[in-house]
């Protein structure tokens, strides 16, 4: 039996042996079949998530996704407004509250802030649920009649016409996003704020304000989308630290997506499927870089011509 | 070596150049060193963080006198009070095995009755013992990985800048690829990996946290080393035929490394932060280490009665976010100081 599992995995063989085979899997010689390989999809059987980790990521992604798809747009938008905020109003109260609020926000440890969030919004207030769905809600997206256009549960629900699944899925997703996002305004804040003042310091910013622009003009048309421009390279991180971020957030929240997956296979010592995960998220990591940097040609001219 | 004094009427020369004394202390640090200590000590944000790391830094010296220890060769177990699950509330009596009453107890409480102060957690650990010891888990792990990630960035960066050229490159791109690994999934990893090996305790964590965290002051040093390289100390050095080695470690790192060490002073709060992850996440040391991280994810199972059991949070929270806001609040300000558009201002 010990034997047969050495030989089946090469553990007898020297270890880049060892590894090719982990790469490429083997080819039954009979049937022609290939076992293993994570060059070919392949990433083992996950022991925690009782299926193959490929179909586990499969399964369990389109939950983060959904899940970092509502979380961007208030990190960052409000991020921004925030970080703009406290620049023009620099060293006022407004600067000041901004400041404690970042520290306030890079102290708190998200499970932390997650378990105060349950405690009061769920247990206390009752008004938003921890978990993915109502279990009314379940009932329904099993059945046939929902089509599963996308596997993201928010647009699947808009595009069958029910509004009632998708606003229950919002409410579910509410502390999560706001976990998220509190945890990254900080950051948001502090990188816009410095760009900003930076930008305001200019002298094409004391052109425009010379000929006589309205400070709002000055700061939104002129200043703003100059700034920008190192604030994108921080909201590119942002997207990949949300999506690896998740994990805590996940498993305070018992939402399931691959951070949740990935946290409980870890503390169980499930190393094959942690690995899995680390793989995906290395392929994430280079999707996004490549997206960020794209949106550079787009958000400075400079880019572009050179 | 004799200065030239200037013969005549230089009086001119010495109201335009201002003077001012020069102490001890920015003697020894130099100017620009000087700037950076006295601006912390002036920004009243950076106080406060200094007051409330000297209170934790208290608290872990004196542990041992507010919280005694049941078996003094294994303080850091937190003492149990019996085995059943529902977490009791903040001043219950203790019923089995209490902890030797400590000094300050009587006078302050007026009874000689030991109580759980902050209540106890699931399986009756003792939340305020769980607080004082985490205390010193929390110094010793945010100074053992910050001294071992500090040697190795410096290493690694001074070693990268010195020698330039393509063992700078291949170092960087090395440095690179760490960077783009996302920290605390990379540290869950490794973490998952060494525990099975080495077993369950704080060093998992602590070399997981280690192997992630030393690139920033590589990068660090080794900017603030290329531009010290240049100087003309270091050419007449060389000139005169001192070791590389010598020369690095006597001539370079010791002018380049006081921004990397204060920076580094500061990372202790964020390492604690990761690590309380990691142990959330049950990571890390046996079930009723005192850890703050491990008395947290005592909550995950109460959530659902949270607001009846909000001490078994709200209490070590409290804990590790004025722990870790001590040592943001002097970070924040130290920001500022070390911006380079402030140079040169008082």
């Amino acid at each position: 039996m010990v034997e047969g599992v050495i030989k089946k995995y090469k553990l007898d063989r020297p270890l880049y042996e060892q590894y090719w085979t982990w790469l490429v899997g083997t080819v039954d010689v009979g049937s022609g079949e290939r076992h293993g390989g994570i060059l070919f999809g392949d990433f083992g059987y996950s022991r925690t998530g009782s299926q193959p980790v490929a179909e586990l990521i499969k399964n369990r992604f389109p939950n983060t996704l959904d899940l970092t798809i509502w979380a961007v747009a208030p990190v960052i938008l409000v991020g921004i407004w925030l970080g703009v905020q406290a620049a023009v109003h620099q060293n006022t109260i407004i600067d000041q509250a901004g400041r404690i609020f970042s520290i306030v926000g890079t102290s708190f440890p998200t499970f932390v802030f997650g378990l105060l969030m349950l405690m009061f919004f769920y247990v206390k207030l009752g008004w938003f649920p921890p978990g993915r769905m109502s279990d009314w809600a379940s009932v329904i997206v099993r059945t046939n009649e929902f089509h599963s256009y996308t596997t993201l549960l928010t647009i699947d629900a808009l595009l069958n016409g029910r509004f009632d699944i998708f606003l229950d899925a919002l409410r579910h997703m509410f502390m999560p996003i706001l976990t998220l996002s509190y945890i990254s305004w900080a950051t948001f804040l502090r990188v816009t704020r410095s760009s900003m003042l930076e930008t305001l310091r200019m002298e094409y910013v004391v052109t425009a304000r010379a000929k006589g622009l309205t400070e709002h003009d000055v700061i939104f048309k002129h200043a703003q989308p100059n700034a920008m421009i190192s604030v994108v390279t921080l909201a590119g991180f942002s997207v990949v630290s949300l999506l690896g971020g998740v994990v805590i957030t996940e498993t305070v929240f018992n939402y399931p997506g691959i951070g949740q997956a990935a946290a409980s296979a870890a503390a169980q010592l499930d190393v094959i499927t942690v690995l899995g995960f680390a793989l995906f998220n290395g392929f994430i990591l280079i999707v996004s870089n490549l997206v960020v940097d794209v949106l550079y040609a787009v958000v400075d001219p400079r880019v572009r011509l050179s | 070596m004799s200065e030239t004094i200037p013969s005549g009427d230089n009086t001119l020369l010495r109201e335009t150049v201002s003077s001012r004394e020069i102490g001890r202390v920015e003697r020894f640090l130099g100017p620009e060193n000087y700037r950076i200590v006295t601006g912390l000590l002036k920004t009243p944000a950076s106080v406060m963080g200094f007051v409330l790391i000297t209170f934790f830094a208290l608290i872990a010296l004196a542990a041992p006198v507010i919280a005694p220890p049941v078996n003094p060769n294994e303080p850091y177990k937190i003492p149990r009070d019996g085995f059943r699950a529902e977490p009791q509330p903040m001043g219950s009596q203790w019923k089995t095995k209490a902890p030797p009453l400590p000094f300050w107890w009587k006078p302050v409480m007026g009874t000689d009755k030991w109580e759980h102060i902050l209540g106890t957690s699931q399986g009756q650990y003792d939340v305020f013992y769980g607080i004082i010891w985490g205390t010193r888990t929390a110094f010793r792990t945010g100074l053992i990985v910050t001294i071992s990630t500090f040697l190795i960035g410096i290493i690694i960066g001074s070693v990268s800048a010195y020698y330039g050229g393509i063992v700078d490159n291949i170092i960087m791109r090395i440095v690179d690829v760490f960077l783009t690994l996302p920290f605390i999934l990379a540290a869950l990893i490794l973490a998952t990996i060494l525990t099975p090996r080495i077993g369950k305790s704080l060093y998992p964590a602590i070399i997981a946290l280690v192997s992630f965290g030393w690139m920033g002051y590589a990068r660090i040093i080794r900017g603030d080393i290329l531009s010290i390289k240049e100087r003309d100390y270091v050419m007449a050095a060389r000139v005169i035929g001192v070791k590389d080695s010598r020369i690095l470690f006597r001539h370079i790192i010791p002018n380049a490394i006081f921004p990397t060490l204060v920076l580094a002073s500061l990372a202790v709060g964020d390492v604690v932060l990761s690590f309380a992850g990691l142990s959330f996440l049950g990571i890390g040391t046996e079930v009723g280490y005192a850890d703050w991280g491990q008395v947290l994810s005592f909550a995950r199972n109460w959530i659902t009665s949270l607001d009846t059991y909000w001490y078994i949070i709200v209490w070590p929270g409290l804990a590790l976010v004025l722990y870790v806001m001590g040592f943001n609040l002097v970070g924040d300000a130290l920001r500022d100081v070390l911006d380079p558009r402030m140079r040169g201002k008082s």
